[in-house]
Parts: C-alpha cells; structure tokens; sequence
C-alpha cells in the first residue's frame, strides 16, 4: 500500500461512513511536475561531473518525455523514474526539503489552499495521490494538511536509488484502484467523496468518486468536465 | 347615468385590460431572445402594465429629504458621531431587471450618504454588497453600480461582495422565538450603524427582506428558504400572506434588536425600455407604423443572430427606470411607504381568473444578469416569478393551464451556474419532489467544497441556490394542472421539468383547451414591463 500518512490517526471507526477528497498535485495544487522535480534533483547531484551528466541528459531526453507522456502516461512514468538510478536516499530526503522550499512552496496555485481548507470544512478527510515520488511530495502535502499521502515510492537498494518504483506505479486507472483501497480501509464512502485533477490522465480517478472536479484542465478534461457536467475550478 | 369620476375611474383600470377581437391586431410575445407575433383566438383578454408613473422631480431633493425626515427614526445626520464605524449594504445585480441606465439609483444615493458620513467625521465606512448566496459582482458590474468616484475611492479594501462562508465574517445572534438562526455579516453586526439602500421593484423585495436575507449565511437562509414555507406562502409578493415575509420578518426583529439599521428604499416605475425599444411599452392598438416597422426589423435582425450575440445585444440596452419614491428610517413603517408606491405602479386590478394563462417568457430573471437564462431559471420565471405577480389570488385557476413562451434549450453557463448543470440532470432525472430533493441532496450540494470554491472566488451561485431556485416554483407547480412550453426546441427539458411542449403557440392552445374544455377562458399577460395582477373574485 503507497500509503504515508503525513498525521497519525487511527482510522475512523463509525457506523456512517467518512468522505475524503483525493487531490492530484502537479498541475493541480502546484504549476510544476515530475520532471521539474528531476531536474532539481540532477543539480544538486553533488559533484560537477555527476551535475552535467545528469542536467545534460535530462535536457537531452526532454523531445522523448513528451513524446511518451502523449503516446502512454504509464510507460512515460516507467522510463522517466530509471532517471533517479544511483542517486542515494539519504541524499535525496535531504534535497527534498530544499526541493520544496526553493521550488515546490512558490509553484502552489495561489486558491489551492483555500480549496483544500473548503474540503475540511465539509468534513473531508485530504488526501494528494501523486505521480510525484513520496519523498518529494511529503513536505508539500505537510505544508498543505494533508492527512494523506499517496505517492510512488522508488526503490533502495544498499542506499541507494535502482530507478525502479515498487509497483504499482501511482498515475492512471491505478490511481482509481488505490483510491478505492483506501476508501475501503478508512470506512470512506466512494460516492460521497471528491476527486480534483487537471489532467485526462486522471479520468479513472475522477469517475471512481462520486463528486469529481476539473481543476485547471486540459483541453480534454474540460471537454470530459463538460459532458458529464462535472465542476470546473480554476486556481490559478 | 354614471358621475364623471366613476367614468375615469373604470376607464383608467380597464384600459390596461384589453380583449382580443375579430379586428384586432396580433400581439407580440417575448420568446427567449426572440420575439413571436400571434393571433391570439377571439375573446382572449391581454393584461398590460400600467404606463410609467411619473419620477420624481429632483431625485437629489427627494433622497436628502427621506433621510432628513425619516419615519420613526432620528433623521440620518442626527445618528452620526465622528469616529463611528458604519456599513453601507447594498442591493446586489439581481435589482432592478434589466439593470438600469447609469447612474445607478444606489449611486445616487451612496454620493449623498457618503458626503454626509464625511462631513460627519465618520470615516470608518465599508460598503458591503448584500449578495447572500447570490453570486459575486465582478469589478466591472460593481463600478457601473456606484460611478468611477466612489469605485476607486472604496475598491476593494472597502466595497465588496457579502461572503456567506467566509467562516470568520459571519457572526450568530440569538435565535428567533421559532429557533431560526439569525447569521450576519461581521462587519456589518459590529458597525454602530448599518444603512442599507434598496431597490424595490415588486413588493417581495425590500423591509425586513433586505438585512435579514442579503448579508446571512446558508444556515439562517434553511429557515424559510425551504419546500415548506414556500407551500404556507399563498403569496410571495402579499408579505402579509406570506410565511416566507413571517419568517424574514421575525429574523428581522433580531436584528433590529442588536443593531441599528438605517434603512433607505427606493422605488422604481415600470419604464423597462425606451428610444428603440420604446414599442415594447406599448398595446398593440397603439403602435404607430413606425412602431411595426421597428418591431418587424428588429425580430429580423435576432432571427439573424446568433443566441449568444442577442444575448449581449439585451444586455447592452439599459432600462430607463425612473425613481417614483425614496423612504428612509426604521424597517417596517419605511417598507410600509415602499409598498404603497409600488403598488400603484404594479397593481393591475382585473376580473377573475382564467382557465389558460399565456406568459411570453423574456430573456432575463434576477438570477442571469449578463448571463443565460437557462432551464431552471425558466422554470423559476414560470412558476416562481410570473405565476406569482398577483396579490394574492393567482390569474390562473386551481388545476389550470399555464402556457410560456421559450426555446428551452439545454444551455447553462458553468461560470454563473456551475451548480444549476449538476442540480438540472443529475439530480431531477431521479425526483422532482422538492421534499425528497431538500432532504436528500441540498447540504450536500451547499458543502461541497468546488461549488463553495466557486462561490467564494469565482462568479457562481452558490450550492443551495438551485434548490431555492426549484423550491420557488413549488406554488406554481402545486397549483397548475399542466405547464406547457410552446416553441421548445428539444423533447428532454421539458420532459424532465414534467411539462408538455408544442412547436407554436396555437398547438398549445389546442392542447390546454383540450385539457380545460373547448370554452375555456384564456388570458395573456404582457410582462415585461412588471406589473401584477389584482384579480377580484
């Protein structure tokens, strides 16, 4: 289960069940996305050569990860998390803090906190399902309130980074899978609760809950928005 | 031989009643953005509104003198201290309709009041727009409401729109006898003194209505905005006979308890339109060949249009409303002044009630200023707004027809009326029981944090407004025996309101008198410009 909650609570125990909101984060909550992540992770590498190297190849296989975040979002995900093979987990819990205070605080969407602060207020419990990797996301979703935090989580061997995520991958119809696990463990009624992303990538997720909501969406998500007459928010 | 005085007198209430005969000519009916001309079948009486009652001489002169002299209150300058805190609440953009040539009624009211709070050495002044769970003023409608002057002087640190949710803006009063919440603005609750300007355009607006309703939150809105005390309103335009106004009224007292309120209401006439579109003002008896020719034009050049284009085209042309009264002081005696006024320019007395009432169904309601007027807000024109122009007796009979004139399309503006698209066809597919409707989906729409989103940043109604919406039509629905739409361009809409629908409006008249009986009495009311019928039994 890619569940780290951000707050311990034990789970609610009633006899009605609780209502959760399920943000996306990048391009929803926040202007940046995996890659930005990346690429500040590859300057700050440590050494000048492993700086280049990495700057350099990121740069390089840009014209890539748009072509295969066009044809299939699963294999862009896939090949770009081969990017962080050999970086060491320490070191990249540390720059995670920096990370989020030189570019993820200053990339939030001006409303998304008072979006958030409306869905406790209507009683959700928060939650940020992210394509983002768990250490990354972390100070951002604490910063936020988040109860929840849904990530990929990369895989470590002797310390360090293999490039592989620990299936499954967080992004597309398995974002509707984890979140039903997650309604199903927390005694959360699916149809009660609210999904927000902004991209048609997130379609399962959206039409796995019962109120979903465009936010800042794509040319696809509004069209998708305004066939099924789902809200459309913009935070920015 | 009847005196000279009876004569005018019959002559000046019949005149507005008119009945359809062999000779005379067709009428023409608002359709949406477009305009229909119909023979209407002999016998048919035709309602018009009273002509424009004249403005008062000097607006000016009229609004000093109201807060000079106000009823059972200090006059204004006499409530004045230096150092005082006072809030200035206004009507929002749902008042008048269409709104009206510039300067606005609230403008010239606003440039006296504000001179007198600066010459009193009050400086402490927000002006706060009483918009309840209506949706936002964007900055371009609030500077045309108040003139440039006032607009750059107060925006936006102290001339906003009420937030119904902002949880640290509202404060709670103690409850009425009747356990209603009574929630205000914070800043207007702890003011030393609230002025609100009104506009009243039909005798629901204005009284207790204004403070109690405009600057509230959601919780004290459920206590009379609800499927209930819509059913115990015979009356919503009758405050007596409302339980809506009993309500309002009893929120109201708390409020004038706790706080003082200055009240200044103004009154409007009828003129809805003038120059170009000064035909729309007219019987059809009367309307000279140039008055044809400009009708003629004009419904050529809206069939040309496209929809959103007439839309603007409407909007763009102001109404030329006049001021005919300005009260001022303590809520009730001020309303009760507010009323008389607006009676004698809407009050049409005619008598009794018909079997089949016609209603040519304009492109505005309060609800779409700069905006569409989609299903719903149909819905509420028919059933809410226009079914209830009466005073007390309906026009049309316990199980009658009402027949109104619209395209019905499928259309809705997701910036204005984000909740209204999920309300209209996820909801009504499943019940259009207003009960089951309130009880089972109301909070659940009115929490939901995107439609609160939207409220509070954007430009939408809020989450419950399209149930207020449904529930203002309950007295409507509950009344007539059959809705039907002619000129419904598709099947759906209508069908999931629980209407019939025809192409033209002939087919509608055979259809009701189908329903009603071959003999049954038809009547047309021409509205816009408002008027309301008095109907005598």
């Amino acid at each position: 289960m890619h569940s780290h909650p951000t707050h311990h609570r034990p789970p609610e125990v009633s006899a009605r069940p609780g209502r959760a909101a399920f943000f996306d984060v990048d391009g929803t909550l926040i202007s940046t996305n995996v890659v930005h992540a990346f690429g500040y992770y590859a300057q700050n590498e440590g050494s000048v050569a492993g700086i280049l190297k990495r700057s350099l190849g990121t740069v390089a296989s840009i014209p890539l990860f748009a072509a295969l975040n066009l044809v299939d979002r699963k294999v862009f995900n896939e090949f770009f998390y081969r990017s962080y093979a050999g970086f060491s987990e320490d070191r990249l819990l540390t720059m995670s803090e920096d990370l989020f205070e030189d570019l993820l605080k200053g990339a939030i969407y001006p409303r998304a906190q008072d979006l958030i602060t409306e869905a406790r207020r209507a009683g959700c419990r928060i939650v940020f399902i992210t394509g983002g990797m768990d250490f990354t996301m972390a100070p951002l979703a604490k910063y936020l309130g988040a109860d929840d935090l849904i990530a990929n989580q990369m895989q470590f061997v002797g310390g360090k980074a293999t490039g592989k995520v620990i299936p499954p991958i967080i992004e597309g119809a398995n974002k509707a899978n984890v979140i039903r696990d997650y309604c199903e463990k927390h005694h959360i009624a699916l149809n009660l609760s609210h999904a927000y992303s902004d991209s048609a990538s997130d379609y399962a997720m959206l039409t796995v809950v019962g109120r979903p909501t465009a936010v800042n969406p794509d040319l696809r998500l509004r069209a998708l928005a305004r066939s099924y007459n789902w809200p459309i928010l913009d935070l920015r | 031989m009847r005196p000279l005085k009876t004569l005018k007198k019959l002559y000046d209430e019949e005149s507005h009643v008119v009945i359809q005969e062999k000779g005379s000519p067709p009428r023409f009916l608002f359709y949406g953005e477009d305009f229909w001309l119909e023979d209407l079948p002999v016998g048919t009486r035709i309602i018009y509104p009273r002509p424009p009652l004249e403005a008062v001489p000097n607006l000016k002169a009229s609004i000093r003198y109201a807060i000079n002299h106000p009823e059972q209150m200090e006059p204004l300058h006499a409530l004045l201290r230096p150092g005082m805190k006072v809030t200035v609440a206004l009507d929002d953009i749902s008042l008048p309709l269409p709104p009206m040539r510039t300067p606005d009624v609230r403008q010239a009211v606003l440039e006296i009041v504000l001179e007198l709070l600066a010459d009193s050495g009050v400086d402490d002044v927000h002006l706060v727009i009483a918009n309840a769970l209506h949706r936002r003023m964007t900055d371009a409608e609030m500077k045309r409401m108040v003139g440039e002057k006032i607009f750059d002087a107060f925006f936006p640190d102290r001339y906003y729109n009420h937030d119904a949710e902002d949880p640290d803006g509202i404060v709670e009063m103690e409850r009425t006898s009747h356990g209603e919440v009574v929630a205000m603005n914070r800043r207007a609750a702890e003011s030393d003194l609230l002025i609100y300007v009104n506009i009243n355009l039909v005798p629901m607006d204005g009284g207790h209505k204004s403070v109690g309703t405009g600057l509230t939150n959601y919780d004290s809105l459920r206590a009379h905005h609800n499927p209930q005390t819509i059913r115990d309103s015979a009356s919503y335009m009758e405050p007596e006979r409302s339980a809506l106004h009993k309500s309002t009224e009893r929120i109201g007292r708390v409020i004038d308890k706790n706080l003082k309120v200055f009240h200044i209401e103004t009154v409007l006439n009828n003129r809805a339109f003038d120059g170009q579109m000064e035909w729309l003002m007219k019987k059809e008896e009367d309307f000279t060949e140039f008055d044809r020719m400009k009708f003629h034009a004009t419904q050529f050049a809206l069939k040309q249009m496209p929809r959103a284009l007439k839309r603007k085209m409407f909007f763009s042309i102001p109404a030329a409303y006049d001021v005919i009264g300005v009260y001022a002081g303590a809520t009730e005696p001020t309303h009760q002044k507010t009323l008389e006024t607006c009676w004698k320019q809407y009050s049409v007395p005619v008598e009794g009630q018909s079997d089949i009432v016609i209603f040519g169904m304009p492109y505005v309601s309060p609800y779409n200023v700069n905006s569409i007027l989609n299903p719903l807000l149909v819905q509420v024109m028919a059933c809410g707004y226009l079914y209830n122009l009466n005073r007390g007796v309906p026009l049309v009979k316990k199980g009658g027809v009402i027949i109104i004139t619209h395209p019905l399309y499928d259309e809705f503006d997701p910036e204005h009326h984000a909740p209204y698209i999920e309300f209209f066809h996820r909801l009504l597919p499943e019940t259009r029981d207003a009960k089951v409707l309130e009880h089972k989906y109301e909070r659940e729409f009115a929490k939901n944090p995107s439609y609160v989103h939207l409220y509070r940043k954007g430009n939408s109604y809020h989450g419950a407004h399209p149930f207020y919406m449904w529930y203002w039509g309950e007295n409507g629905r509950q009344h007539v025996g059959k809705l039907i739409c002619a000129g419904a361009e598709n099947n759906h809409v209508p069908a999931l309101m629980g209407w019939d629908r025809t192409d033209t409006l002939s087919e509608a008249i055979d259809m009701a008198r189908g329903f009603m009986g071959r003999n049954a009495s038809i009547s047309v009311v021409k509205c816009p410009p408002i008027l309301q019928t008095d109907v005598r039994l």
